[in-house]
């Protein structure tokens, strides 16, 4: 997108739409990193004044939604500013969900300011590094339009998945050694849930990102050959199961 | 309409061969070495921004450029295997197989509605025996009988303007081509008439080759399932429509849809 759109007001609502996305990924990330903070230094303050700028994120979502929905109504985008009007819905939900996982790690810091830290057993700061980190590479990639980069994150995911089954494991081990511990526990054991979801919408985000520069969807392709999904027939009206028969 | 996973243009039967053609208006080179395949039964649309050559590529398919003085063009339009600039090809047999539909309709205003259905074939000397039927099957099939059955021996001139672009769709129907060029075929009609007449292409399109220029891109994008660019005389990029109005090869397709320039 090397030139300007002919209409001065559609670059205008382009580049302001960029900015508002960009405000919100880093809202996002600065809540992730403070809630972060809050749970090291059990300051229930902090927590507290993290946890309101989810209500900022909301607004700009809905900012976000609004602003597609008159480009898409009014300019009937094509092409490249097409691709980033729909990935721009897309990155906003991704964005939105981070945020309110924001709001569930303040929550539960609060819930265990009052009570000692657990064992140094259970470790979580390697997980929220690489959380926090690929979400900002995602954003980072965002910014720079920059596939090589989004590829890189695609590759960092199950690296992420098996952090935190090591520390669902350190916690498992911890409760069955302790009762008295599980409170704490399944709280650590939810923060770690909450950072290995911001990690799966970073990817998300990364995925989009591939799709807005080049046009190539890349979704689910990853995951989907790893886990044999793609040997699975795809099910068709004739063959889908009666109505109220779920398949498990 | 914009449809997924179309073949690319030269994987399907062409109808249109165009190589290495060349118009030129005297001095003035309008068209620079377009080579292209225009695909059987489907709609081509032409996009490109004022004075690109994209009306003169489409009256370069029917030989009606050389009707404007100094005009001349070279280089080879093939159909059916002959090469319509062949000497041996009379251009007003052509036209009646490569039909044309302008930007403002045209009923022959002395004519009736009956009379203008099948003025391509009076004008051509031909006195069909089985007139009656050829109006009712050619109006039925542009959706225009059941609104004038009852007047077709009105004027032409007196039905509304999508009307009488519908009217001017059957006079082409009527001669039976296999080739239907439209020259920006709903830029005089208000939004209804041109759903109306978009929705025709849509059924014309199964048993006619269409090939349209457009200034509107989101009628190209609604009802063409490949779209060429042209740029300065020069054929930029054709391709399935999905691919030019989702992610063009060429940055300067791209510029162009997106309204970068033009």
């Amino acid at each position: 997108m090397a030139s300007r759109h002919t209409s001065k007001v559609y670059e205008q609502e382009l580049r302001t739409l960029r900015e508002r996305l960009l405000l919100m990924g880093s809202l996002a990330e600065e809540m992730i990193q403070k809630s972060m903070r809050a749970l090291k230094s059990r300051d229930a303050q902090l927590a507290m004044e993290t946890r309101r700028v989810d209500r900022h994120i909301n607004r700009l979502e809905c900012e976000v939604d609004e602003m597609c929905l008159r480009v898409l109504a009014t300019r009937q985008p094509v092409a490249s500013d097409l691709r980033f009007i729909t990935t721009a819905l897309k990155i906003v939900t991704d964005l939105e969900r981070i945020g309110d996982m924001g709001v569930n790690i303040c929550e539960r810091v609060l819930e265990l300011c009052d009570d000692s830290p657990l064992p140094e057993t259970v470790d979580l700061s390697t997980l929220a590094n690489d959380s926090l980190s690929v979400l900002h590479e995602a954003l980072d990639a965002l910014v720079s339009r920059d596939t090589e980069r989004a590829n890189r994150i695609l590759a960092r995911d199950d690296t992420i998945d098996e952090q935190y089954t090591r520390v669902f494991q350190q916690v498992l081990s911890m409760m069955s050694r302790d009762p008295n511990t599980i409170y704490r526990a399944t709280r650590i054991q939810s923060i770690a849930k909450y950072l290995e979801r911001i990690g799966d919408h970073a990817m998300n985000i990364a995925e989009t990102v591939i799709f807005l520069v080049s046009g190539t969807d890349v979704r689910h392709e990853n995951r989907m050959s790893k886990s044999g999904i793609d040997s699975i027939p795809p099910v068709s009206i004739e063959n889908a199961p009666p109505d109220g028969q779920k398949r498990h | 309409m914009m449809q997924s996973n179309l073949p690319a243009p030269s994987q399907l039967p062409a109808r249109i061969v165009v190589e290495d053609l060349n118009a030129y208006f005297g001095g003035a080179h309008a068209l620079h070495h377009i080579t292209a395949q225009i695909p059987d039964k489907k709609l081509t649309a032409i996009i490109g921004p004022s004075g690109c050559g994209k009306s003169t590529f489409l009256r370069c398919l029917n030989r009606m450029h050389e009707l404007v003085a100094g005009a001349r063009v070279s280089g080879r339009v093939v159909m059916d295997d002959i090469d319509i600039y062949d000497k041996r090809v009379d251009p007003v047999r052509l036209r009646r197989r490569v039909g044309m539909v302008f930007q403002k309709p045209n009923p022959f205003p002395t004519m009736s509605i009956r009379e203008n259905v099948l003025a391509g074939l009076t004008l051509n000397g031909i006195r069909p025996k089985d007139a009656d039927a050829i109006v009712q099957h050619t109006l039925e099939r542009v959706a225009l009988w059941t609104e004038v059955k009852d007047k077709l021996h009105n004027s032409g001139t007196s039905l509304s303007g999508g009307q009488q672009q519908r009217l001017c769709i059957a006079r082409v129907l009527a001669v039976q081509p296999s080739v239907i060029l439209l020259d920006e075929p709903c830029s005089a009609l208000d939004p209804i008439a041109t759903a109306r007449i978009e929705e025709l292409f849509a059924e014309l399109k199964n048993e006619y080759t269409l090939v349209m220029v457009t200034h509107n891109m989101q009628q190209a994008a609604r009802v063409s399932d490949y779209t060429a660019f042209f740029y300065m005389g020069d054929l930029v990029e054709l391709d399935t429509t999905q691919r030019i109005f989702t992610n063009p090869k060429v940055s300067k397709t791209e510029e162009y849809v997106t309204g970068r320039f033009g």
